[in-house]
């Protein structure tokens, strides 16, 4: 059966370059911390590729540090940010937006449960964005007591790209740190850490082809971090471990090839997004997009469509594309693969029902013309399909008492 | 065929899928996610629902090469299965939380979204077997080894869903044999306990679970020439047949324990007596339901006009009341009955052979020899000598 893979956001296939990388890497061994020949030829691979993230999003390679991934660069702003600025004074306010990423969210709401922190929600328009005036609001009446503020630099559900630099401005003139979780927005949209004024951004290798288990965290030099895990020093000292240097050669070669292509390649996969919306309006006019109407880079991710599917399960749906050999998303967080209604989609105003038939497609480097005309070849049948089966699962039926 | 297996995590419904993918099904498997709140490890008497038997189930389907996917039904299963049953006890009655989950979940909302998404068949790790005659019609029966059978918990099941359910392990000997074909077949799970108690209560301790979410008031206790004895915490949270957790000042005359005869919701009173006093000879069901073509007599009563009392040629068959009791001989028949001051189709069945502890709520289910005919609800059991004296 030809496969077709349109969930680009939850991971992209391993660039060969990635991938040569890694191995080289894998293959030459040496811990990048060691004093003699084979440490520092693992230093330099590492650092060469710490070059490369920092030109890549704007950043001086002395503001990157290197996690475990997206989630844990999330975590050490969060958490290492709070603690920091609450080593200072108290400061036991959150403000994050209402539709962060769990790497944000649930840091932000563990805080709030265990550690004292009060948990303030950014609202969303019905597009996902947010309001910069909101968060002005909020910090209006004295910022004395806020310890960061988090909105993610695009929505990993929906696409949607928020006004960073303004609202990094705003928490900057209260003299609030900010931080942006970047994890969908590289590779696809252009990133200026400095330029965007935030005090910290996470990234993820996998999500432009790099390995699994690693990312970074850039910070910029006078951020308040306290470390999440203790240990040897490494990484500015908020960043302990042994140094994963082939993964980080990985991450390094990907980050390249995406930077370097960057503008022709978003340019073609959103046209190729363009078509999937535009193709899905006449192959399910029931479909609703989700996430903004205006599709221009500057206000959703190139690759990034997301419709709900009126009278359905978005999991029915999956599983019939599946069988078809398309592989894609509800969109929302999996507990042991359970899915529930998007908390995104919630926020956005989309009522219960309507979220459940929720289905995303990401395209990335991998996409071709042919990955599009396959979905809306098989979409209108299985979407028949999935709403003939209905909200059997929520919903009691007569049929077979 | 097309063949959706539920997969608990668990040996039986493993094998039961592998023996589907031999027979040269195309199958899937689904986990079904029941718990709202999915414990991430298995904990106390947990049979199913836990992160770690999704993972099971996912690691069977693994090593057969087949899809694997969780299916979320946790809202109806607290709405069928878990309110169903808290409300149940609430009324006084027993239900079986199993039975429902089989009625509700896994062969009706189940059932019905894998027919809709273009399967043919759901196939369990059940002991029962499905029998097919030379028109096709579909008749249900005991599973080969009567120690293992389960076609009780399957009584519910009407003819319709029998022609959508696979039942692979029908004609196995023993459970030992699933557990070495499972290790055969380099399942990991084919060590994995049996699980036994009600899946949404982890500890077992059913009454303190009903206790934190049924409202209970202290109340009299009884015996059956209505002299009050001492008091309860709350009629709600007993069984017909119970003996503990009576707390009687004065022992009988006789010295005898004292068992739960009856539960009376309404009044807030417990009923006790002696052992001999729980033995009915005819019990009254509602709600009843055929696995497969109903039994001649009832066809043509269900023909007949429904004239209050009227009744139907007996039948012959044998009464069970719960999934490990033996089966006694009866005849049954149907009435167009009353149940409280409501006219009522009910299942009656005179026993031959007297059963003790039978508890309105729980669930009749009538054989002929190895088949099952079909099921009713209990909502009344007492001896024909003392019709005052009922369950």
């Amino acid at each position: 059966m030809q496969r077709v893979y349109l969930d680009h956001a939850a991971t992209a296939p391993v660039s060969r370059a990635a991938l040569e990388a890694t191995t080289e890497q894998l293959r030459r061994g040496g811990n990048p911390s060691s004093l003699h020949s084979a440490g520092r030829s693992a230093r330099s691979v590492v650092e060469e590729a710490r070059e490369r993230v920092a030109a890549a999003v704007g950043a001086d390679p002395a503001e990157v540090i290197f996690t475990s991934g997206g989630t844990e660069a999330d975590n050490l702003a969060i958490k290492g940010m709070f603690w920091s600025r609450n080593a200072e004074a108290d400061r036991p306010r959150v403000i994050v937006s209402a539709v962060e990423h769990h790497a944000v969210a649930d840091p932000a709401e563990w805080l709030a449960r265990r550690q004292g922190a009060r948990l303030e929600r950014l609202p969303v328009d019905d597009a996902g964005r947010v309001d910069p005036a909101d968060l002005a609001r909020l910090l209006a009446g004295g910022a004395d007591d806020v310890a960061l503020v988090s909105v993610m630099w695009a929505n990993n559900e929906v696409g949607t790209v928020q006004p960073v630099p303004e609202l990094a401005a705003i928490a900057a003139a209260a003299g609030v740190p900010f931080h942006t979780d970047a994890v969908q927005s590289l590779g696809a949209v252009p990133l200026d850490f400095r330029g965007s004024g935030a005090t910290t951004m996470a990234l993820s290798g996998h999500k432009i082809g790099a390995p699994m288990g690693v990312g970074v965290l850039v910070a910029t030099r006078t951020a308040p971090l306290e470390a999440l895990i203790h240990g040897g020093g490494q990484e500015r000292e908020v960043r302990s471990g042994t140094i994963d240097a082939p993964a980080i050669a990985g991450f390094g070669a990907a980050i390249r090839e995406a930077a370097g292509d960057l503008a022709a390649e978003s340019e073609r996969i959103r046209l190729l997004r363009d078509r999937l919306v535009a193709g899905m309006a006449e192959a399910v006019p029931d479909a609703v997009l989700r996430g903004p109407a205006d599709l221009g880079p500057a206000s959703r991710l190139p690759g990034n469509a997301h419709f709900t599917f009126p009278g359905c399960e978005g999991d029915s749906l999956l599983f019939l594309l599946d069988m078809a050999g398309v592989q894609s998303s509800t969109g929302s967080a999996c507990n042991a693969g359970v899915p529930r209604p998007s908390d995104v989609l919630l926020a956005m105003g989309v009522g219960e029902a309507e979220a459940r038939g929720a289905q995303r497609f990401t395209l990335g480097h991998a996409s071709t013309a042919a990955d599009v005309e396959r979905l809306l070849e098989v979409i209108p049948a299985a979407y028949a399909q999935a709403r003939g089966a209905g909200m059997a699962d929520h919903a009691p039926s007569a049929r077979w008492a | 065929m097309k063949v959706l297996a539920a997969m608990s995590g668990g040996v039986d419904s493993a094998v039961a899928a592998a023996r589907a993918v031999d027979a040269g099904h195309d199958v899937v498997g689904v986990h079904l996610a029941l718990s709202r709140m999915p414990g991430t490890l298995r904990t106390g008497s947990r049979g199913c629902c836990t992160i770690e038997d999704s993972m099971d189930a996912r690691r069977v389907c693994d090593a057969l090469g087949i899809p694997f996917y969780v299916w979320d039904f946790s809202d109806r299963f607290k709405e069928d299965v878990v309110d169903d049953f808290i409300e149940e006890y609430a009324n006084g009655r027993t239900p079986n939380p199993c039975m429902r989950c089989n009625e509700k979940i896994k062969f009706a909302a189940l059932l019905e979204k894998a027919v809709a998404l273009g399967f043919d068949a759901v196939c369990t790790g059940h002991y029962a077997k499905v029998v097919e005659d030379a028109e096709g019609n579909r008749e249900l029966h005991r599973a080969a080894d009567w120690a293992k059978d389960q076609s009780y918990v399957l009584g519910v099941l009407t003819h319709e869903q029998l022609r959508h359910s696979l039942f692979p392990l029908a004609e196995t000997p023993t459970k030992a044999e699933v557990r070495a074909e499972a290790a055969e077949r380099g399942l990991a799970i084919s060590q994995k306990p049996d699980s036994h108690d009600i899946c949404f209560i982890p500890d077992g301790d059913t009454r303190g679970w009903l206790e934190e979410r049924i409202e209970l008031e202290e109340g009299q206790i009884r015996d059956t020439e209505g002299e009050v004895l001492g008091t309860h915490r709350g009629a709600r949270a007993f069984t017909v047949g119970q003996r503990k957790g009576l707390s009687i000042g004065r022992p009988a005359a006789d010295g005898k324990p004292r068992f739960v005869l009856e539960i009376r919701p309404k009044t807030n009173e417990v009923v006790v007596g002696p052992r001999e006093l729980l033995a009915v000879d005819e019990i009254r069901g509602t709600r009843e339901s055929w696995a497969g073509e109903p039994v001649e007599q009832a066809r043509a009563f269900y023909a007949a006009d429904a004239a209050p009392g009227a009744r139907s040629e007996p039948f012959e068959v044998m009464a069970q009341v719960r999934a490990h009791a033996d089966p006694v001989p009866a005849t049954a028949h149907l009435e167009h009955g009353e149940v409280d001051g409501a006219p009522a189709l009910e299942l009656v069945v005179q026993l031959r052979e007297s059963l003790s502890g039978v508890a309105p709520g729980q669930t009749l289910v009538i054989y002929q020899g190895t088949r099952v005919l079909g099921q009713a609800t209990i909502h009344r059991a007492y001896s024909l000598d003392r019709p005052d004296v009922h369950a």
